[in-house]
């Protein structure tokens, strides 16, 4: 890992860890705040998070699968 | 051209893609009639349009290197740029669709950014079709290579110039706000930014890719 490298992780740490502070507004609209504060979104979240590192996962496994491929030409 | 097998961007663009998942969901948006919860659309609908918009880019920057060095892997590069593309655009189309059944009523009801897309669209389509019919390599290679560099300013012009000249459902258009006004009040950059730069990203990766694949084959072929 180059410094430049960790010093962006870092920074994307920074970013979510950092909370939006809003005021709340007057109208009531409806919205999905039982869901949340029940905390079933984060099961949603983590359901998101499986399936796009897989494919992540799954790219970077093709990625050097053709890297393989590359070297024996 | 070794930026494309290097790892590091890679594993930024899945970072900042993976955190818009845990900010853009959690995060609080503003409260809005009719759209509520689909606000949070903006953090996935959108970055589709970004990712297409980068590879279209390169694309098309890969045309002219192509029409000016004559070299093949210039008119690969352009093409496989393009089939990246057409699978954004169709993720956008039908993220848009879905969005659009449930906040303006109908999957399609012929909203002036739906119809020009589905046009742009269709005009690479035709660049696929084009290259499909012309046997002979070279002239292949130059007859897309043109045809690409005239398309990217059309295709800009039906997505993101006339729609907003005309009234639209979509935000943006005919004095409807765009969501930037709300980006602008709230947290929502947080989230909105690294989506835009981790999708771009995503698409040029998978571009690359493809790219690669097509180097490898067309090697074979030679042999």
């Amino acid at each position: 890992m180059t410094i430049n490298m960790k010093k962006l992780i870092f920074s994307l740490l920074l970013l979510m860890s950092c909370t939006a502070v809003m005021a709340q507004q007057a109208q009531q609209v409806e919205m999905a705040d039982a869901l949340r504060s029940s905390g079933k979104i984060y099961v949603v979240i983590l359901t998101i998070v499986i399936i796009f590192a897989g494919l992540a996962l799954y790219l970077f496994s093709m990625d050097r699968r053709l890297k393989k491929i590359e070297k024996e030409k | 051209m070794k930026f494309i097998y290097q790892t590091w961007w890679k594993v930024i663009a899945v970072l900042m893609v993976l955190s818009t998942f845990i900010t853009g969901l959690l995060f609080k948006v503003p409260r809005l009639q009719i759209i509520h919860e689909t606000i949070r659309n903006l953090y996935f609908h959108v970055p589709m349009w970004m990712g297409m918009l980068t590879v279209f880019v390169v694309s098309v920057y890969f045309s002219i290197k192509y029409l000016s060095s004559g070299k093949e892997e210039h008119d690969l590069a352009a093409v496989e740029c393009v089939n990246t593309g057409l699978l954004f655009y169709s993720l956008g189309l039908l993220t848009g669709m879905l969005w659009a059944k449930y906040t303006w009523g109908e999957f399609w009801s012929g909203d002036p950014k739906q119809n020009s897309a589905a046009i742009a669209f269709l005009l690479y389509c035709a660049y696929i079709v084009l290259r499909n019919s012309i046997d002979e390599e070279q002239k292949r290679a130059k007859i897309s290579a043109i045809y690409n560099i005239f398309a990217f300013p059309i295709m800009i012009v039906l997505i993101f110039i006339l729609p907003r000249m005309t009234d639209s459902l979509h935000p943006g258009s005919g004095g409807n706000p765009a969501f930037g006004k709300y980006d602008l009040d709230n947290g929502m950059k947080i989230a909105f930014y690294p989506a835009l730069l981790g999708w771009s990203f995503i698409a040029l990766w998978i571009a690359t890719l493809r790219y690669r694949i097509r180097l490898v084959e067309n090697k074979k072929n030679d042999n």
